[in-house]
C-alpha cells in the first residue's frame, strides 16, 4: 500500500527518483478515494511548474479532483497511455498508472517530502 | 422493453394524409436528403402504449418519495400548472414586448414580473431583483459579473472571490467565467467555515466571498454576519448562493446578515417544475449599491401601467425576452398563494422533516457532523465502507429496491462516503417513517448480509449501470 521508494505530499501524490528523472503519480489512497478513474488531464511537456500548482485533473465517477505538482520542475514526459487507458491508475497507481515525468527538479526538496512512514501515519490521521 | 425504432413495418401509419389539393412543388436538390428519414413506422395505438409504458418506468416526485430533496424535484403544486397553463400567459408571444406600441398588451405579464421582483427582493432583504437569469449558475454567472461592474465603476483592482470547499462546483466555475481568480476557503471539522482560514485569505484583492447558507453540510454559519462585516472592510461584496434559501426562507433575510448580491433557484424555494433539463430560472437580487448595474431592459412600474427600462449602468442583458417567465410565473402563484406566513410553514416543515430523519437514523449512520441541521441531513457510510465493503452507492441502489428514489451520494465533497438527505417540506410522517425504515432495514443487511447490498437493485428496469463506461464513452444517440 506504501512503496518505500517513493516519496509522498499531503495531496497524495508520489514522486520517484527514476536516475535523474523524476516519476510523479497519485497514491493508492488517493485512488481507492476516487473510485474509478474515467479521465485523466495531464501537464504539457516542457512546462515549468512550481510546488504545489495545479498542473493536471484526474476524474472519477464520484468526482473532479485537481492533480499538484510535489516539487518545483520541468515536466518532461506525459503517461500518454493514460488517454486511452485510465484505468491503469486504478490498477498500478505506483507503476503503469504514472502521471507524469519531472527534470530539473531539486532532489533536496523531494526529501522533505513525506517517507513511506510518514504518509501512513497521515492517511491513518485522515481517516479518523 | 424495444424501442419504437425496433417496433417499426413499412407502411404502418398513424395518420393518412390526404391528396394535394395545391401543385405539387419541388425542394431544390443541394435541400433533398440522399435517403428517406429513418422514422419509426408505426399506429397510433403503437405510439400511445410505448410512451405511456416508458412514462411508467419513470421514477418521478408525483409517484415516489424523492429525499434527494429540493435540489433535483420537489413536488410542484398543481394550482401553480393551472396558472401557467392559462391561455392569456402561455399564448403570450415573447416578441410583442419588443415592438413598443405592443407593450399595452404586455401589462399583465409586466404586472407579474414587477410584482415577482419585488416579492422576491422582500423575501432575502434586497434592494431589487431580476428574473432574466435562466437558471442558478447562471445566477451565480450574473451575480459575479455584477461585482465586477460595481468594482469597475468604483476603479477597484480586484481579481479575486472567495469560496468555501464546502460550496457547490458552480460556484468557483461562475466566478472563474468572470475573470476571477477563486482561493478556497477550508471548512472545520465541525463544517462550518473556518474563520480564521477566511481572515488569513481575506486581502484588498477580494471582490467577493460566495457563500450557501445554510452551506452544503446542512448547517448555518453562526458567523456569517462577522464574516460579511469583514468582507465589507475590505470593500469586498457579499454573494449569497441561494440554493439552501428555503430552509430560511420567512425566518431570517440574506440582506439583514449583510448580503449584496444572490441568486434564488425558483425550484427549490418556489417550488417551480426542474430535474432533467429544467428550464430552470435562477433571478438574481441586490442590495442598493448594485441596482444601477441589473440586467436590462427592466419593468418599471408607471402611473396606472408598466415600461421598459434600462438600467444606468446595466451589465447589459443576459438572456433572451425576461428569462424563463413561465417558470417564474409559477413562482409568482406559488408565493401569493402562500403568503409570508406560509413560506414560514414551507422552511420549517423542511427542517423539521430533515431533523426528523436525522433523528431516527443518527443511531446506524454515521452523521457526518455534530450541530444542528438545517432541511438536509448529511450522514457518512465511511465506517461501513471500511468494515463491511458497504459503500454510499450500494446503499443508494438498494434504496431503489424498496420503492423510494435514493439520496445525494458524494456530494458533499468535504464528507467522505457521504449521503445527503433533504426530504423537503411535503412529505407526511407515515412516508418519512417507511423510508427511515427502509433505510435501518439496509443498514442491517450491510453488516449481516453485505453481498445483498452489492447486487441491488434487482427490481428495477435495469440493474447496476456501467458508471465508468458511460462516463468514458458517452454516446447519447441510438
Amino acid at each position: 500500500m506504501y512503496p518505500d521508494d517513493v516519496y509522498y505530499t499531503e495531496d497524495h501524490e508520489w514522486i520517484r527518483d527514476d536516475g535523474g528523472e523524476y516519476v510523479v503519480g497519485i497514491t493508492a489512497f488517493a485512488v481507492e478515494q476516487l473510485g474509478d478513474i474515467t479521465f485523466a488531464e495531464l501537464p504539457e511537456v516542457g512546462a515549468d511548474v512550481v510546488k504545489g500548482e495545479a498542473v493536471g485533473t484526474v476524474e472519477s465517477v464520484k468526482a473532479a479532483s485537481d492533480v499538484y505538482a510535489p516539487v518545483a520542475g520541468r515536466v518532461s514526459e506525459i503517461n500518454d497511455a493514460l488517454e486511452t487507458q485510465p484505468e491503469l491508475v486504478n490498477q498500478d497507481p505506483y507503476g503503469e498508472g504514472w502521471f507524469y515525468k519531472m527534470e530539473d527538479v531539486r532532489a533536496s526538496e523531494v526529501k522533505k517530502l513525506m517517507d513511506a512512514a510518514a504518509y501512513e501515519a497521515f492517511v491513518q490521521e485522515q481517516e479518523t | 422493453m424495444q424501442l419504437i425504432f425496433e417496433k417499426s413495418h413499412p407502411g404502418r401509419r398513424a395518420i393518412t394524409l390526404d391528396p394535394f389539393d395545391v401543385p405539387e412543388a419541388s425542394l431544390p436538390d443541394e435541400l433533398r436528403r440522399e435517403e428517406a428519414a429513418a422514422l419509426p413506422e408505426v399506429s397510433e395505438l403503437e405510439v400511445v402504449r410505448h410512451f405511456t409504458k416508458l412514462s411508467q418506468r419513470n421514477f418521478g416526485i408525483d409517484t415516489h418519495f424523492y429525499p434527494l430533496g429540493s435540489c433535483t424535484m420537489k413536488y410542484n403544486p398543481k394550482m401553480a400548472e393551472s396558472v401557467a397553463a392559462d391561455g392569456n400567459f402561455a399564448k403570450l408571444h415573447p416578441h410583442l414586448a419588443s415592438v413598443g406600441p405592443y407593450q399595452r398588451l404586455c401589462q399583465g405579464a409586466f404586472e407579474v414580473i414587477h410584482e415577482l421582483e419585488n416579492c422576491l427582493a422582500e423575501v432575502a432583504g434586497m434592494a431589487a431583483a431580476s428574473l432574466q437569469p435562466i437558471a442558478g449558475a447562471h445566477g451565480e454567472l450574473t451575480g459575479t459579473l455584477l461585482i465586477s461592474a460595481y468594482h469597475r465603476a468604483k476603479g477597484n483592482q480586484k481579481d479575486t472571490i472567495l469560496i468555501p470547499d464546502s460550496a457547490h462546483g458552480t460556484n468557483p466555475a461562475s466566478a472563474a467565467i468572470a475573470g476571477y481568480t477563486v482561493v478556497e476557503v477550508p471548512s472545520l471539522p465541525d463544517g462550518t467555515l473556518d474563520v480564521d482560514a477566511f481572515k488569513e485569505a481575506l486581502t484588498d484583492s477580494v471582490a467577493g466571498v460566495m457563500l450557501t447558507c445554510p452551506n452544503t453540510h446542512g448547517l448555518f454559519e453562526p458567523a456569517v454576519a462577522d464574516i460579511a462585516a469583514m468582507a465589507h472592510e475590505v470593500d469586498a461584496l457579499m454573494y449569497y448562493d441561494g440554493a439552501n434559501l428555503n430552509a430560511i426562507v420567512g425566518r431570517c433575510r440574506p440582506g439583514d446578515l449583510g448580503f449584496d448580491v444572490m441568486h434564488y433557484n425558483l425550484h427549490k424555494t418556489f417550488a417551480t417544475p426542474h430535474g432533467m433539463g429544467g428550464p430552470g430560472s435562477g433571478p438574481v437580487g441586490v442590495a442598493e449599491k448594485l441596482v444601477p448595474f441589473l440586467p436590462g431592459p427592466r419593468v418599471h412600474a408607471e402611473g396606472e401601467g408598466y415600461e421598459l427600462i434600462w438600467p444606468e449602468q446595466s451589465i447589459g442583458r443576459i438572456a433572451p425576452y425576461f428569462g424563463n417567465f413561465m417558470i417564474a410565473l409559477r413562482a409568482h402563484a406559488y408565493i401569493l398563494h402562500l403568503g409570508a406566513e406560509g413560506l414560514r410553514d414551507v422552511a420549517d416543515k423542511a427542517v423539521l422533516n430533515a431533523n426528523y430523519v436525522h433523528a431516527r437514523l443518527k443511531g446506524a449512520l454515521k452523521s457526518a457532523f455534530d450541530g444542528r441541521f438545517m432541511h438536509e441531513c448529511v450522514f457518512s457510510a465511511a465506517p461501513l465502507a471500511k468494515e463491511h465493503g458497504v459503500h454510499a452507492l450500494d446503499i443508494a441502489k438498494a434504496l431503489l429496491d424498496t420503492g423510494f428514489h435514493a439520496p445525494t451520494v458524494y456530494f458533499p465533497l468535504t464528507v467522505k462516503e457521504s449521503l445527503m438527505i433533504e426530504p423537503t417540506e411535503t412529505e407526511s410522517k407515515e412516508i418519512l417513517d417507511a423510508f427511515c425504515e427502509a433505510m435501518l432495514d439496509i443498514a442491517r443487511r450491510a453488516k449481516e448480509d453485505p453481498e445483498s447490498l452489492h447486487a441491488a437493485p434487482i427490481s428495477t428496469p435495469v440493474g447496476r449501470l456501467d458508471e465508468v463506461r458511460a462516463a468514458k464513452e458517452l454516446n447519447c444517440t441510438f
